[in-house]
């Protein structure tokens, strides 16, 4: 594997997580359960959305530079099958309940901030200055989702065994998060990819601070999802990938090309 | 007890504004919340470098049916515009 093939999947990856989870959260729009909150979700999908084109972009630039033509940011976010999708599979998620929907960003946000902060400093210049740009925004998306599951755990006894259950559901989303493939293998080498694995000690010791000012209890679980090279970041998914695909590629899988 | 969320007044200092705007309102459980909900209500279009949010029920109003009586009186009393002063020449900014 080349550099440039590594660091296209890489892209990808980074790129697919934040479209996907973008898409799960517009689905909150309308059905927020108050129009705060409405408005709240929908602006960190856009944050979400703004990032993701920023790495698809640049995906394409690389494709391009690997195989002499690159697709634009809308032909990888609107014309790739699920297979060929590299976002975790924590991101594809269900929305279920506020509760889950919560957990899902906490967990999320948390290792995003980390994971940014890190590739602010990538020998890749390109990759550093967009995760520069969107750690400003993903520390506010961190604090907010912690604050809510402090909230939620320290709330009522519904809303606590509501996100205790959500955040024990989702834990075994959480470890592919920190693994590192050969891809991974390549930049890390290189400088350019953040060390993943190396950010799981700081990711838990944040999440186990928030958790027990939540009164919520640490999920324990060591199993977890993708292991073995085989999870979402290599275009292994759950059945919810699909569904979401669905909905989002609709207009352009219809009406090829369409614009607005 | 209420499940409705207190209400908030929301008030914005722009980029180039000297003072605190008001803005419209929202619903939040408490300050730090509403804080946050005015950053993503009011502040999406980069409006704001600052934000105030006071609980709407302890703003003091003065009363409309009293109108009259607290703001009739100075409508004749043009005098105490400072208008009627010969302005020295080399006065500017005025």
């Amino acid at each position: 594997m080349t550099h440039d093939e590594a660091l296209f999947e890489y892209t990808l990856r980074l790129g697919d997580t934040d479209v996907v989870l973008a898409q799960r959260l517009s689905e909150w729009v309308g059905h927020g359960p108050i129009i705060e909150e409405d408005i709240a979700l929908t602006n960190v999908g856009l944050d979400l959305l703004g990032q993701g084109r920023m790495w698809l972009s640049y995906a394409g630039e690389i494709e391009a530079r690997v195989k002499g033509h690159g697709r634009s940011e809308d032909e990888l976010a609107f014309l790739r099958d699920g297979g060929a999708y590299r976002n975790a599979q924590l991101v594809e998620m269900p929305n279920g309940d506020f509760a889950d929907t919560m957990a899902r960003q906490f967990y999320f946000d948390q290792a995003h901030l980390l994971l940014l902060r890190a590739l602010a400093q990538s020998a890749d210049a390109r990759i550093a200055d967009i995760a520069a740009k969107a750690a400003k925004e993903v520390a506010y998306h961190a604090e907010r989702s912690a604050d809510w599951v402090v909230r939620l755990g320290d709330g009522t006894a519904e809303s606590h065994a509501r996100v205790q259950r959500a955040l024990d559901n989702l834990w075994p989303y959480t470890g592919e998060l920190f693994a590192a493939d050969a891809v991974d293998r390549v930049l890390i080498e290189a400088g350019v990819a953040a060390d993943a694995p190396a950010l799981r000690a700081p990711w838990r010791a944040t999440v186990e601070r928030v958790l027990a000012e939540a009164t919520l209890r640490m999920p324990a679980g060591e199993w977890m999802q993708g292991g073995n090279g085989r999870g979402g970041r290599q275009g292994v998914h759950t059945e919810h990938l699909g569904h979401l695909l669905t909905e989002m590629q609709f207009l352009q899988r219809a009406y090829p090309g369409a614009r607005w | 007890m209420s499940n409705e969320w207190p209400l908030w007044e929301i008030f914005i200092r722009s980029q180039h504004g000297l003072a605190h705007k008001h803005v419209g309102s929202l619903h939040a459980p408490d300050a730090a919340m509403a804080v946050r909900n005015a950053r993503d209500v009011y502040t999406r279009r980069n409006e704001g470098v600052s934000i105030w949010a006071v609980k709407s029920a302890d703003i003091v109003a003065s009363d409309p049916d009293e109108r009259d009586a607290l703001f009739e009186p100075s409508h004749d009393k043009v005098y105490r515009h400072p208008t009627f002063f010969p302005m020295p020449d080399g006065v500017k900014h005025l």
